[in-house]
């Protein structure tokens, strides 16, 4: 899988289906009106900000699984957010097929649809599955009330439920099932993209296993473009073409999974890897975790130079000074580190 | 191994609700010696928890242990009073929770916690127990310890947060720690520099430890022996690499079969047909019955514990049969 050309010229480049460019998130305090002419004025006033997207440019190919790992508070869910037109950046622009996504912040982009972690939180429990799922539908226009059953039952079955379960409420379900019932919603809206936050995190080991196979037919039968966001490094590998890495706001790695899993070129992503246990399946293998030293450092105040010095292994001189770019290690595969080869 | 300082044997603790009865623990037994490790592994409503709750006598109503003993060094648990309990709790045996926000209180200072929970047991000097404190703290891995004993819990990270909460089991050198899904909440980098620790820790002091978990990747690299639970019952005992190379009972197998890191990128997974089974008055025989390939007849019955050398199962049909000594 070949990555567009990163060029300058916006105009004329191959964009991915998916394109991220430049995108920030700062998170600041909401100023007064007083503290805001004042701040004009010249004076001091506070105004540190979370940047909690902190420049990530993205391309994803039609039809692509883009796996977005990384640590609490790296990013990576308001990155999914941002895609999914849930959170509008501060600055940079993110475009689906060429059209940007949620362009005024009012119209409602049916394109994108997410997937949340906690089946528990992401039901309405007042409603009936049923009306879950046709709810969105319904107000776009997708299907009418005289052909709404039929709707909603095609798409239960395509997420593997029972289409006489519509009646029953989101409690009477198991947490794998009402996973099935948030994916389910999301398809009913016929999405070009699905942003899937941590959709198996909470789910028993047994229950994963179902809901991962859900996906891979997803992607096999309906072609779509998936950015699967998950601390689980597994979960992650076996789903996605290519995986991004972030640490702080930013990509710190991006390539073809297999690469970046058999020779990733960040030390954090190195670390990162080292750090995941393994089944031990030999007595005589005494397992030895390289944790990586040390611990995030607070957004609030990222660190100077390149963001994982303090933690870092190489780290040199040059890397308090320089905030390394992102750059190409191998053809498709991006790594922001001054000694990645 | 020395004589085991933690002995289990057929505990039942059942929850009578109005339901129904609720048998969440049914008939577990096992021993922990000292310095071993011990991962309890199972899944949600597996009674792994309970079990670990059982262990420190914290069963509340309309919970109650109803058969069984718990042995910690001899001393029988079971039946002890509340007063009794609590003279052992904190000083012979220790828990550590999944959420440390929960254990730690945010309104007061990690030194007046320790401090607390160092003249529950002991009387000192307010200079000898702030040592005490440091000490143990430094040995989780908190660096500056001294200086952070005047800190509230939420200025620490959740890494360090649960190193306090650990360090608070350890502050009388228990002779059991129970530790239920500790690592569970953390970031894996985090996660591997505890794990790395509390190796180190249980071969230093000989603490025996119950490292409760539903991750079966985290639990080999860190237990001796693996303890596999389903429906209040432990399905599958023995060493770890030799329980999750060679698995005997139909359940650990599919449970390894269906992780991710067993399979080729791409391919669908194996998949355990149906849920875990409701503890709600459960019919007679092997629980995982009706999930399982091999379920015949003989299974309407239950299948009794087949030990052998250091393994056992509790299956009529085992999937390799067992060699008898």
């Amino acid at each position: 899988m070949s990555l567009p050309a990163k060029s300058g010229d916006a105009s004329q480049s191959p964009h991915g289906f998916v394109h991220v460019r430049n995108v920030h998130k700062h998170f600041g305090p909401k100023l007064t009106l007083g503290d805001r002419i004042a701040a004009t004025l010249g004076a001091r006033v506070e105004t540190r900000s979370v940047r909690a997207v902190d420049g990530v440019s993205l391309d994803i190919v039609r039809g692509e699984t883009l796996g977005l790992v990384g640590e609490s508070g790296c990013g990576k869910s308001t990155l999914g957010r941002m895609v999914a037109g849930i959170l509008t950046p501060s600055s940079g622009d993110v475009a689906v097929d060429g059209a940007p996504v949620m362009a005024d912040g009012r119209k409602i982009d049916t394109r994108v649809q997410m997937i949340f972690q906690d089946p528990f939180a992401s039901l309405d429990p007042r409603m009936r599955v049923g009306d879950i799922i046709a709810e969105g539908p319904l107000a776009h226009g997708l299907t009418s009330k005289s052909e709404q059953a039929g709707y909603v039952a095609g798409y239960l079955e395509r997420a593997g439920l029972d289409a006489s379960l519509v009646r029953r409420f989101p409690h009477q379900f198991s947490g794998g099932q009402r996973q099935r019932i948030a994916i389910a919603r999301a398809l009913a809206m016929q999405p070009e993209v699905l942003v899937c936050d941590e959709p198996v995190a909470s789910l028993d080991v047994s229950i994963q296993a179902q809901i991962i196979n859900l996906f891979l037919a997803l992607q096999r039968d309906l072609g779509l473009t998936l950015i699967f966001i998950s601390h689980d490094l597994s979960v992650v590998r076996h789903l996605s073409d290519r995986v991004a890495v972030m640490y702080l706001g930013r990509i710190v790695e991006e390539g073809p999974a297999e690469q970046v899993y058999a020779t990733p070129a960040h030390p954090y992503t190195k670390g990162l890897l080292a750090s995941v246990p393994r089944l031990v399946l030999d007595e005589a293998d005494l397992v030895t975790l390289d944790a990586i030293e040390g611990e995030i450092p607070s957004p609030l105040s990222p660190p100077a130079g390149c963001n994982f010095n303090p933690r870092c292994p190489l780290a040199q001189e040059r890397c308090v000074r320089d905030d390394p770019e992102l750059r190409q290690v191998r053809s498709g595969h991006l790594a922001a580190c001054h000694f990645a080869e | 191994m020395s004589a085991p300082i933690l002995e289990v044997s057929d505990l039942t603790t059942h929850f009578f609700t109005r339901a129904g009865v609720v048998k969440a623990v049914d008939g577990v037994s096992f021993s922990v010696g000292a310095g071993e490790i011990v991962g309890l592994v199972g899944e949600s409503g597996s009674g792994k928890s309970v079990t670990g709750f059982s262990l420190m006598g914290l069963v509340d109503p309309p919970g109650r242990i109803v058969s069984g003993s718990v042995k910690l060094d001899g001393e029988e648990l079971v039946g002890l009073s509340w007063d009794q309990l609590r003279a052992l709790r904190g000083s012979h045996i220790a828990m550590v929770f999944q959420d440390p926000m929960a254990t730690l209180n945010p309104v007061l200072t990690i030194g007046t916690q320790m401090r607390l929970a160092i003249s529950a047991h002991d009387k000192t000097s307010r200079r000898a127990a702030d040592a005490r404190a440091a000490d143990v703290l430094t040995r989780v891995g908190i660096p500056e310890a001294r200086s952070r004993l005047g800190a509230y819990p939420h200025e620490f990270s959740g890494g360090m947060r649960q190193r306090v909460a650990i360090a608070i089991a350890l502050l009388h050198g228990s002779q059991v720690l129970v530790a239920d899904e500790p690592t569970t909440a953390l970031d894996v980098s985090i996660q591997a520099q505890i794990l790395t620790e509390m190796r180190d820790l249980a071969a230093e002091t000989g603490t025996a430890l119950v490292w409760i978990s539903h991750d079966l990747a985290t639990v080999s690299t860190l237990a001796d022996r693996l303890l596999v639970m389903y429906a209040g019952r432990i399905v599958e005992q023995g060493p770890v690499a030799s329980v999750l190379r060679d698995p005997h009972h139909p359940y650990t197998a599919g449970l390894l079969r269906s992780l991710p890191a067993t399979a080729k990128p791409g391919e669908d997974l194996f998949q355990i047909p149906g849920t875990t089974p409701s503890l709600l008055d459960p019919p007679p025989g092997c629980p995982f019955r009706p999930r399982c390939e091999h379920a015949s007849e003989l299974c309407t019955a239950d299948p009794p514990l087949e030990m052998s050398r250091d393994r056992g199962v509790r299956c009529f049909h085992p999937l390799r049969e067992m060699v008898s000594v």
